[in-house]
């Protein structure tokens, strides 16, 4: 009763927290500007089984997709396997769906989760290696430094300690199985069950039945309670990408990466000098025009979104020809950026209120100059991003606001759009010479 | 080289096939000039009825666009719909695969709506149709060739296909570079960095892609676009490889090789 007591006040309190960060999440994601993005639902469905739960672009790199994909059906399957144990939580049952379900059928649904276990386990032993011991050029990164390395190894570290609680959890559960007839484990009346995986795990030792229910209870408690912390740090994480993966590819932006967002203000400014009749096929002026985007609620919703969807891979930066050849610019930073500067819009709103403000923006104490002026427009990033991702619109609406709104341009770019104003094209020639390689 | 300008056509009452768009770098820089008068020799061989804007044709904005100067785009996007739509263009062909995007990708949001093919896709189906034969004694055969994906052309509006099958008919050995179609690297043009210099860093980006091409041991370095095309004779003449390896557009390749 106590135990019952116990895990429903740990489990209300872990839901608490998490329900509230994820709200806060929602929040500032929505401080975002207004984009519309739930057109052509049927390809939108489409793209989001094929690629948050198909992975597909994952597959680039075969290898690293397969335990990748370990690690994620794990996650995803050995849930069902949590359903149990959060109801025996609440119930003070033990193996609940033991009877339910007979011992067979039992017993080879646990040894699947427990094979998925083992991979899992494999698969985050291979990425931890390749983070910490040979060192993949993307995972050494300067934007990694710090919090984002120690991040991506205490979420694979937890992972594999996880997954080792629950083995040996059930590796106690067999032993006990194998003596039911001795009735010293009043939960197993079933028969043997066969956890073939798990059996390996404790059978060389000798352990007393006492011992035995010690270490089964405190895995069963370390296992769902360290599932609760995980729940809570997910927020805090890159892992959040496990959750938002699914909407992030769903409102993903259809149009050719090509095609950049059209600013309706400029053109109407534009085409009323000209044509002052066409007035009515325009909106009226909103109070207040802001060209580009100088901070993150001045970016679509679906950018800040991405932010938070970003699980810091870095096939865009890796894939950046800006990056490649040493230039300061690099896609998952510009990321990186945004979801923390977005986290301190929050928290000051939170501390002081809507109208807060601390003089400082994603352009300019986040983002430099440098970087933004590094980017060739090529969509690599685009095209790489496991989760349809866009560094390049964040990057596109901070140029604008970097040009339109504090003039900050190049010499040569300040020639070149007086060229183009000029004479119709990024070159100082005439425009009436247009024409005249047709004579030579 | 009878090229036929829209104004005059249009006064006689004439109306072309298609327009021919020839991009500010097709109509002013010597290099893309071969470029395109090779493709208008094309299109003169296969009897297709084109014109071009001449003095009337404007930039389609896309460096000022990029570069985050969305008033420049508007004028220039402006101009160009007026006199597109004034002469009412309705197929348009473009040797430039930045030019081909903001026409058919951009304009339409701005009252400009063509149908706009990129020269690759072009003479893709001329070739399929039967209408360019390559000449006798013009095949590339036993020659490494590499074609080098533009980003405004790939990955932005997904043809990789196109100049490849180009290339196929001059029945050379197509290698690829070590990061092709959708992996492709840019050649450094884009976002109108063509025209200024890079930002701090190892290397130039043209000279990184030249190294690739250099890799392959190929002699020649295909490319479909004319920013490309720029980036890619500094690249070159960076590495001191203008000997070794030969530049085409793969317009030039046809216009050579056609009978």
């Amino acid at each position: 009763m106590i135990q019952q007591i116990l895990f429903v006040f740990l489990a209300a309190v872990a839901i608490y927290f998490f329900t509230k960060k994820v709200m806060s999440i929602r929040r500032n994601i929505l401080l975002g500007k207004d984009e519309k993005l739930n057109d052509n639902p049927n390809l939108r469905w489409k793209n989001m089984m094929l690629f948050a739960l198909g992975q597909k672009k994952m597959f680039k790199n075969s290898l690293v997709a397969v335990l990748h994909f370990f690690v994620y059906a794990g996650f995803i399957i050995i849930n069902i396997e949590i359903l149990e144990i959060f109801l025996d939580g609440i119930l003070g049952t033990h193996r609940l769906f033991l009877p339910i379900l007979g011992t067979r059928l039992y017993s080879i649904l646990i040894s699947c989760f427990e094979i998925l276990a083992v991979l899992v386990i494999v698969g985050c032993a291979v990425f931890l290696t390749r983070r910490n011991i040979t060192k993949v050029n993307r995972f050494t990164k300067p934007e990694l430094k710090g919090f984002p390395f120690r991040d991506a190894n205490i979420i694979l570290i937890t992972e594999i300690v996880l997954m080792t609680l629950f083995l040996t959890m059930n590796a106690c559960d067999f032993i006990f199985s194998l003596d039911y007839k001795l009735d010293n484990y009043q939960h197993f009346d079933g028969g043997v069950v066969s956890f073939y995986v798990a059996s390996f795990v404790l059978l060389p030792f000798k352990f007393n039945n006492e011992t035995l229910e010690v270490i089964e209870r405190t895995c069963w408690w370390f296992h769902i309670a360290g599932i609760f912390a995980f729940l809570n740090y997910l927020p805090y994480s890159k892992h959040l990408h496990i959750i938002l993966a699914f909407p992030n590819s769903f409102f993903a932006r259809l149009n050719p990466v090509g095609q950049m967002e059209n600013m309706v203000s400029i053109q109407k400014e534009v085409v009323l000098s000209f044509q002052p009749e066409r007035a009515s096929e325009f909106p009226a002026d909103e109070a207040s025009m802001k060209f580009g985007a100088k901070d993150v609620k001045d970016l679509s919703w679906k950018s800040l979104m991405d932010a938070y969807s970003c699980s810091e891979c870095g096939r865009c930066t890796a894939a950046c020809p800006a990056n490649q050849t040493g230039k300061k610019l690099s896609p998952r930073k510009i990321m990186m950026d945004t979801r923390d500067r977005l986290e301190e819009v929050g928290n000051n709103i939170d501390k002081h209120g809507m109208d807060f403000t601390d003089n400082k923006t994603l352009l300019g104490d986040y983002v430099s100059v440098e970087e933004l002026r590094a980017c060739t427009t090529c969509n690599a990033c685009v095209e790489q991003c496991p989760i349809l991702i866009s560094p390049l619109n964040i990057i596109l609406e901070l140029r604008r606001s970097l040009v339109m709104e504090d003039s900050n341009v190049p010499n040569e770019w300040a020639m070149m759009f007086g060229n183009m104003e000029n004479n119709q094209a990024p070159w100082k020639f005439s425009n009436e010479d247009r024409a005249n390689w047709i004579k030579s | 080289m009878g090229v036929k300008i829209m104004s005059e056509m249009f006064a006689a009452g004439e109306s072309p096939e298609i327009l021919f768009w020839v991009g500010c770098a097709g109509s002013f820089d010597q290099r893309v000039q071969r470029i395109t008068k090779s493709f208008a020799e094309i299109l003169n061989k296969v009897g297709v009825s084109f014109a071009i804007l001449g003095s009337e044709e404007a930039c389609t904005g896309d460096p000022a666009r990029r570069a985050g100067n969305e008033f420049v785009f508007q004028m220039l996007a402006y101009q160009n719909i007026q006199t597109l739509n004034n002469y009412n263009i309705k197929k348009i062909v473009t040797t430039c695969p930045h030019c081909f995007n903001t026409l058919k990708n951009e304009y339409s949001a701005l009252g400009g709506n063509y149908e706009v093919s990129h020269h690759s896709t072009f003479l893709q189906e001329l070739i399929d149709a039967g209408k360019i034969k390559i000449k006798e004694g013009g095949s590339m055969k036993g020659k490494k060739i590499t074609f080098h994906d533009s980003c405004y052309l790939g990955r932005a509006n997904n043809i990789y296909e196109a100049p490849r099958k180009v290339l196929e008919a001059l029945d050379a050995d197509l290698v690829e570079m070590k990061s092709c179609r959708s992996n492709g690297l840019c050649c450094g043009a884009g976002g109108a960095q063509m025209f200024k210099e890079d930002e701090p860093g190892d290397k130039r980006i043209n000279v990184a892609r030249a190294e690739e091409a250099i890799a392959t041991g190929a002699s020649t370095v295909a490319a479909a676009c004319p920013f490309c095309m720029i980036m890619w004779e500094d690249g070159v003449k960076q590495k001191n490889a203008e000997a070794q390896i030969e530049l085409k557009d793969i317009a030039e390749l046809i216009a050579e090789r056609m009978s």
